[in-house]
């Protein structure tokens, strides 16, 4: 079971919160009609054995949505901000 | 073979007596005795039959590892398959039944399969039962037979009388193991002041202790160190409880025995109990279990681990053997040999070494053990159980290099080496690495930052070595968790006999086999399955040569012991067979749970009504004591419908619907998610995340919205009101109540930033009734005041506040049915309240409440979409909401929903059916051409079908392709799996009222 | 090597076993082959044997970086099913489906494909109509399919929980009788030891580090034995795709997800057929040995650790117990995890990739197992005639960028939810 270290609440287990998405894929921004920016987002991913930039959601906590970095290969857990606080 | 209980020794409770039966007939036993001991005790020596040959039984091991003595415990609801006697503390009552065999474990009709053998080699099945003709036929018929051969113990089918619980528990050091090692690492950590909890899965501490002969130096530190431990305020004990499982992040996977060594549970008190333990740092002390020699009849009531003879004598006062040959490699067994010797029995000891320190010897020949060097053990004789032991002179090999003799006995005790308990450490994801001088795999203890391998699990040096080992993990990890105080000094080990460090000058075989190289009879590696050395010699022949292939092709390892005994020496059979040194060879991965685990204990107290969460309005109960049929939405319960009278499901929907649109009908929407969006920028967020504008709507009045995936397909509809100027009150369905706030959230915390907005769910503060019909605007007003809802005064899509039953209530005008409806929005805590209010003013206005089935009913009329519709693949334009999307702004999926298939011309999209005939149309059934064949993916499909009140007919709406310029067309409704075939006629989804004259009134 | 037969093994019995042959050989790479599959999965060895068996093409070579069905192919729930309902899907498993009654036969190996049915459990009016409509689309389709209503369900599965005690109740189920299990390993050692017959090179141990390029063109493959050139290189490496994808520079619409599987002590019979639960992912059967299988939910976050944990042991026990309350005492065995192609829909690709030289097989979700033989049998078409068959020809790696979405269960471009 991951626990993870939420900003805010501390140390939690992984039931408190879900699974959102790659962190590193950009969200283009609303005005862009491109659609190759879109299915970028939306779809395609890198996908990487080894260090993940990803966001959870304490959804059972303090509803923030939190980047997490994580080792998909050995699941050691890095470094956890809010997601608002990281740079865009 | 027989045994006896002996007269004075052991750690068993002799003053009192217990009684027991197996298959029927009685044994008797002591407190401290397990299943297996009593057995013992009472000459039970058949204890089981074999998965495949049926081969006769007895007791192997006096531990987790036994592969042979599995019998069916209990019976009734309670009963137990599977389950190795050496694991069952003996308690006044207990019933035990051997399984697997027909009619009884002694006189088992199965053992003729033993004459099959030679067909029945590994992987045997792959290369026939195929059958002569195409298809499964044939095969499936075999494997009926296989089928009912394989298995172990029975089932049941009732269910669990007894109950479980879970904790969750924190600590500092977790210490798994209570040996030498792993008292020593609580003592340590204890000391230092950080919080433990030390696990057992014995029932009493003591780990190999427990072995040695009663009052020895053993006890007395095993005393000192529990007085010590259990005055510490800061150190848990868990005894009978075993660390199934070692997970990422240091949590940890325990089950507790708490009443599984009595009859039953008492009352009220749980049978077993999951602990998730999160610690900072553990210590493994697991120990080691000892292996077998493989050599023909090694499986024979009889034969035994020289631990397990020694435990039995020792802990139990039970004498396995009164005859005994001891057959080993290392140095281990001679403590058995001589406890053997000193509580009487003859002991002869067979020693594949030639060289063997005067010390050892001495202590053996003082006691009258006779030894034999340079010498193994070729085959095990007897029939039933073992008579002699065949043994003849080897080489360093193992192989036979004199003539054989018999040597007469009742038990053959073989130690075979060691094998480390590495399970938990490996399960981590780690590979284990092989110490040849020991000849076993043993943990890297830097692998895992917080986790010490400790004790005989590192294959120490002898008590010694691991009481050292054990208390600098302890005080290693204490210092790791910063704790304040000093360890102190680390005990003195505890005096043991002679041979505790079975790692010393051992000799590396496993297989004693004549001049030939093979072995002679059936010589067992995997004894629960019956996997034989040349079962591993033939997967090594067709090239399964890959340990996970080995494993697979044989089922070596795969038994209810998951290879504990075995894996060692299937290891080191393909290692020899394939000129590799084992290290090549490797391990198969080690995998939770270490033993068997209950499923129930896992589940704890979350099953039946608690499997799940379920979520209730404030207005259920109302609704139960009223006779509503409540069913499940996802987690919520929603009345289904009302029934009168005796009325069934059709009847009483078909009652509500009309009623509603004759006279006025409430329901209970409160499930309704329901967000409050709030700030600034709301009125921007809401234009981004639904596709139509939203900027200009005043405070007062509500909109109804679609949303959007981010791939442009639709997610969700509702209403949003706008409350202030910065405060709208959003709706959702109830499905997506929750992703939907998820998707806002995401959207504002990561992409829009710069948006002062927040979103809040207060779907739980909010009761919702909806109050639809004609004389709806009659009752509220009745029952409302300081709202004006006049036509004029509120139109569609506005909202006031108001009092009802002294409560401020917001009332929305909307209509979801069609008819002139209103939903009153009212705090939680008073919705019941309120509806009793209605329901007590609604008396004149014939105001009945009525349920989803007769609200569904009343939308397909309208046309309206809900989840059948929304099922995550219909577009905008499919459900005819396209003109609903602001063309001036971009919003989430407003370009990916213009994808070329997602805009395509013949893509199936909403339409209204009216079915011909009496009979209603099922949802999910699928639409074709009028004439033409009724095959293949067909022209769309029913999501939705009712039978409409209003107008007399039977409905559905669908989706169908080039639905829209299809109305008037008569096509073909089949519902195959149900056997029926309609036609219907094309018609707009909008079947009642399509102009709103009703709703806007 | 020998013939399989009940004869054969009469006749080697008696001569003590000692006489079989190897199942396939064990060779060192050639320099170079016309077809290079990478990944020694069920689903690259039937790759291998249908390009030599339907297309002559037998310059062939399968690399595994581990050994023969150590990925997916050993560590799935062995279910076999033919229910898919969207276009796309639905004829190209059923073509899998009538690959598989046939395979025993076709490879002379047991793979004990036991057509036992399966039942998808539905539990709500809503559930029923869904159920319906994939039923429908199955007959209309030519695939057998049965809708079973509460009292049916309780006639056959007596066993399952109809107590008011229930959270979930049961209203129906879906019923396909000539879906159920096979042997999950036997799939791999035998197509790998037909394949090996029509002369196929299966190479284990030998892991690609990288490929061989020639203007921009994919000729080969580096790996651990060294590099061998290929006319074509087709990847079947599910759980392992994006990695590989990204070294030949492809981003894919996959994500590679943990799924765990379990598996308790050996019974008696005691379930005779495949049972999903409707109102928790779960699904449950009887091995030969007796064990039940089962497996529950991705971890939900991407893994490519073969490691699963305890939330999700909790979430598929608490299943089974609320689907079969008197499972309560049974003991789990193993748990295990493998690592998925979680794909953008749900649904798999066999495809030419943008990369000249390089063909793709992957994104299979939970799916892959039951696909294997129509994987192998459509992939190798792909491969041999450098066009899909109209069996594969929607599983394109850009039908995202059409709006072809072959969504399965609705749930949109989030893998962790299909």
């Amino acid at each position: 079971m991951l626990r993870i270290k939420c900003p805010i609440c501390g140390l939690r287990d992984e039931t408190e919160f879900t699974y959102g998405a790659d962190a590193i894929v950009r969200r283009p921004d609303m005005d862009e009609t491109n659609p190759q920016d879109w299915l970028n987002y939306v779809f395609y991913r890198d996908d990487p054995k080894g260090p993940h930039k990803e966001y959870w959601h304490h959804v059972q906590g303090c509803r923030q949505w939190l980047v997490l970095e994580r080792n998909t290969l050995s699941h050691e857990i890095g470094a956890c901000r809010l997601a608002r606080e990281v740079p865009k | 073979m027989t045994s006896s209980r002996l007269s004075t020794g052991g750690r068993i409770d002799r003053s009192t007596v217990l009684k027991m039966t197996f298959d029927g007939r009685s044994i008797v036993g002591h407190p401290g005795d397990t299943l297996a001991s009593a057995l013992l005790a009472n000459d039970e020596n058949v204890i089981a039959r074999s998965f495949k040959y049926h081969r006769a039984r007895g007791i192997y091991t006096a531990g987790v590892e036994e592969p042979n003595a599995l019998v069916q415990l209990r019976y009734g609801a309670r009963t137990e398959p599977n389950t190795p006697a050496t694991t069952v503390m003996a308690y006044e009552g207990l019933e035990a039944f051997g399984q697997n065999a027909w009619p009884n474990v002694r006189l088992d009709v199965g053992v003729v399969n033993q004459l099959l053998s030679p067909f029945m080699s590994a992987g045997f099945y792959y290369k026939t039962f195929v059958g002569p003709f195409k298809g499964t036929g044939f095969w499936m018929l075999c494997e009926k037979i296989i089928r009912q051969a394989a298995g172990m113990g029975r089932g049941v089918t009732l269910d669990d009388p007894d109950t479980y619980e879970k904790v969750n528990a924190f600590c500092d050091v977790l210490v798994i193991g209570s040996g030498p090692a792993g008292l020593s690492a609580a003592l340590a950590a204890g000391r230092a002041g950080a919080k433990v909890i030390l696990v057992e899965q014995d029932s009493t501490l003591g780990g190999s202790l427990l072995s040695a002969p009663v009052g020895g130096d053993g006890d007395a530190w095993l005393d000192k160190m529990k007085a010590e431990l259990t005055a510490m305020d800061n150190v848990q004990i868990l005894t009978r409880s075993t660390v199934f499982g070692a997970y990422e992040q240091n949590v940890y996977g325990v089950i507790e025995r708490v009443w599984d060594h009595v009859l039953a549970p008492p009352a009220h008190q749980p049978r077993q109990r999951y602990w998730q333990i999160r610690t900072k740092q553990a210590v493994m002390a697991t120990g080691a279990i000892e292996r077998n020699m493989v050599f023909g009849g090694n499986d024979k009531p009889g034969v035994m681990l020289a631990s397990a003879a020694r435990t039995y004598v020792n802990r139990f006062a039970v004498l396995p053997g009164r005859r005994v040959v001891v057959a080993t490699n290392n140095d281990s067994a001679y403590a058995a040999a001589l406890d053997l010797a000193n509580a009487g029995s003859s002991v002869t000891l067979v020693d594949a070494r030639t060289q063997v320190p005067e010390k050892l010897l001495d202590s053996l020949k003082a006691s009258g053990v006779k030894v034999l060097l340079g010498h193994g053990v070729l085959t095990a004789k007897g029939r039933g159980g073992v008579s002699a032991a065949t043994v003849t002179t080897i080489s360093p090999d193992g192989r036979a290099t004199g003539t054989a003799r018999h040597i007469p006995c009742d038990l053959l005790a073989v130690s075979g080496g060691w094998s480390p308990v590495v399970h938990l450490w490996s399960q981590r994801g780690n590979k284990p690495v092989f110490n040849s001088a020991k000849a076993c795999f043993v943990p890297v203890n830097s692998a895992i930052e917080t986790m010490k391998c400790a004790g005989a699990s590192m294959a120490a040096d002898g008590s010694v070595v691991a009481v050292a080992q054990g208390f600098s993990a302890g005080a290693t990890a204490a210092i790791d968790v910063k704790a304040k105080n000093s360890s102190g000094d680390a005990p003195i080990a505890p005096k043991v006999s002679h041979g505790d460090d079975w790692g010393r000058d051992l000799l590396s075989i496993n297989t004693i086999t004549d001049d030939n190289g093979k072995t002679r009879g059936k010589a067992f590696i995997d004894l629960q399955h019956d996997i034989k050395q040349s079962d591993i010699d033939l997967a090594y022949r067709e090239g399964y040569v890959s340990v996970e292939h080995l494993k697979r092709y044989t089922t070596t390892g795969m038994a209810t012991d998951q290879g504990k005994l075995s894996n060692f020496n299937a290891l080191s059979q393909m290692a020899m067979l394939q000129g590799v040194p084992i290290s090549d060879v490797g391990t198969t991965v080690f995998r939770p749970p270490y033993t068997p685990i209950a499923l129930g204990a896992i589940v704890g107290r979350e099953h039946g009504t608690h499997f799940r969460p379920t979520r209730l309005t404030p207005l259920h109960d109302w609704h139960v004591n009223n006779g509503a049929i409540v069913s499940e939405a996802g987690a919520w319960m929603r009345p289904q419908y009302y029934p009168e009278r005796g009325e069934g499901l059709r009847e009483a929907y078909i009652r509500e619907a009309s009623h509603v649109r004759k006279h006025v009908g409430m329901i209970d929407v409160s499930t309704l998610g329901k967000i409050a969006v709030q700030g600034p920028d709301s009125a921007e967020f809401l234009n981004r995340v639904y596709v139509n504008g939203w900027k200009m709507l005043p405070v007062g009045r509500l909109r109804y919205g679609v949303m959007l995936r981010e791939d442009g397909i639709v997610m969700d509809d509702g209403a949003t009101a706008r409350l202030g100027e910065h405060d709208y009150f959003m709706s959702t369905t109830t499905a997506n109540a929750a992703k939907v706030l998820a998707l806002g959230e995401h959207l504002l915390q990561t992409a829009w930033k710069d948006l002062k907005v927040h979103l809040t769910t207060i779907t739980d503060q909010w009761a919702v009734i909806a109050v639809a019909g004609p004389k709806s605007r009659d009752l509220l007003g009745a029952v409302s005041s300081g709202a004006d809802l006049s036509r004029d005064a509120l139109p569609n899509n506005h909202f006031v506040h108001g009092e009802i039953a002294g409560v401020t209530v917001r009332i929305h005008r909307m209509s979801y049915s069609g008819e002139l409806a209103y939903e009153v929005y009212i705090p939680s805590g008073f919705g019941h309240h309120v509806w009793d209010a209605l329901i007590s003013a609604g008396v004149p206005y014939n105001l009945c409440p009525y349920g989803t089935e007769a609200m569904g009913a009343l939308r397909i009329e309208k046309g309206h979409v809900a989840g059948p519709e929304l099922d995550g693949r219909t577009t905008m334009k499919d459900l005819g909401l396209e003109g609903l999307a602001s063309g001036k702004k971009p919003f989430v999926g407003s370009v990916l929903r213009n994808r070329p298939v997602l805009i395509h011309q013949s893509r199936p999209c909403l339409v209204g059916l009216e079915i011909e005939g009496d009979q209603g149309a099922q949802a999910g059934s699928l639409l074709y051409l009028d004439t033409g064949p009724t095959e293949g993916h067909g022209e769309g499909w029913v999501s939705s079908a009712t039978y409409s009140p209003a107008l007399g007919k039977n409905i559905a709406l669908s989706l169908l392709q080039n639905g829209p310029e299809r109305l008037g067309e008569t096509i073909r409704v089949v519902n195959f799996v149900g056997g029926t075939r309609q036609r219907a006629k094309v018609v707009s989804p909008h079947f009642f009222d399509p102009s709103g004259v009703r709703q806007n009134d | 090597m020998s013939n399989y037969s009940a004869f054969s093994i009469f006749r080697h019995a008696l001569s003590g076993n000692k006489n079989w042959s190897r199942a396939w050989r064990d060779p060192d790479p050639k320099p170079s082959y016309d077809v290079l599959i990478v990944g020694g999965g069920g689903h690259g060895l039937a790759t291998a044997y249908y390009l030599a068996k339907e297309h002559d093409i037998r310059n062939v070579a399968v690399i595994e970086k581990g050994w023969l069905g150590g990925g997916n192919t050993g560590r799935n729930t062995t279910i076999v099913r033919s229910n898919y309902m969207m276009p796309g899907n639905t004829m190209f498993y059923e073509r899998s489906m009538k690959l598989w009654e046939n395979l025993s036969q076709d490879l002379n190996f047991n793979v004990m494909l036991s057509q036992r049915g399966q039942y998808n459990l539905c539990h709500s009016p809503g559930q029923m109509d869904a159920a319906r409509r994939r039923g429908n689309v199955m007959r209309a389709n030519g695939i057998d399919a049965e809708l079973f209503d509460r009292d049916e369900v309780r006639r056959r599965l007596p066993y399952l929980d109809y107590s008011d005690n229930c959270r979930f109740p049961v209203h129906g189920a879906i019923f396909q009788s000539r879906a159920g299990t096979a042997r999950h390993d036997a799939v791999a050692w035998g197509y790998a030891r037909a394949a090996d017959k029509q002369g196929v090179d299966i190479i284990q141990q030998c892991e690609v580090v990288g490929y061989l390029w020639e203007d921009g063109k994919i000729i080969g493959v580096e790996t651990t034995k060294g590099p061998i050139r290929a006319g074509k290189v087709g990847l079947a490496v599910a759980g392992h795709t994006g990695h590989l994808a990204s070294k030949a520079g492809l981003r894919l619409p996959i994500e590679t997800h943990a799924l765990q599987a379990f598996v308790s002590e050996p019974l008696k019979p005691l379930i005779d057929t495949v049972i999903s639960f409707g109102a928790a992912h779960f699904y449950i059967s009887q091995s030969d040995k007796g064990g039940l299988v089962m497996g529950g939910d991705l971890e939900g976050y991407n893994s490519y650790a073969q490691l699963g944990g305890l939330p999700i042991v909790e979430h598929a026990l608490g299943s089974a117990k609320a689907l079969i309350p008197s499972l309560s005492r049974l003991r789990l065995l193993r748990q295990w995890a493998g690592v998925m192609d979680m794909s953008m829909d749900g649904s798999p690709i066999i495809a030419k990739t943008p990369v000249e030289g390089l063909y793709l097989n992957g994104g299979w979700c939970y799916g892959g197992f039951k696909a294997t033989p129509a994987s192998g049998w459509c992939f190798a078409w792909t491969i041999a005639k450098d066009e899909p068959h109209e069996d594969n020809c929607e599983f394109t790696l850009n039908r995202f960028e059409h709006g072809y979405q072959i969504d399965e269960k609705g749930m949109g471009p989030q893998p962790n939810a299909h």
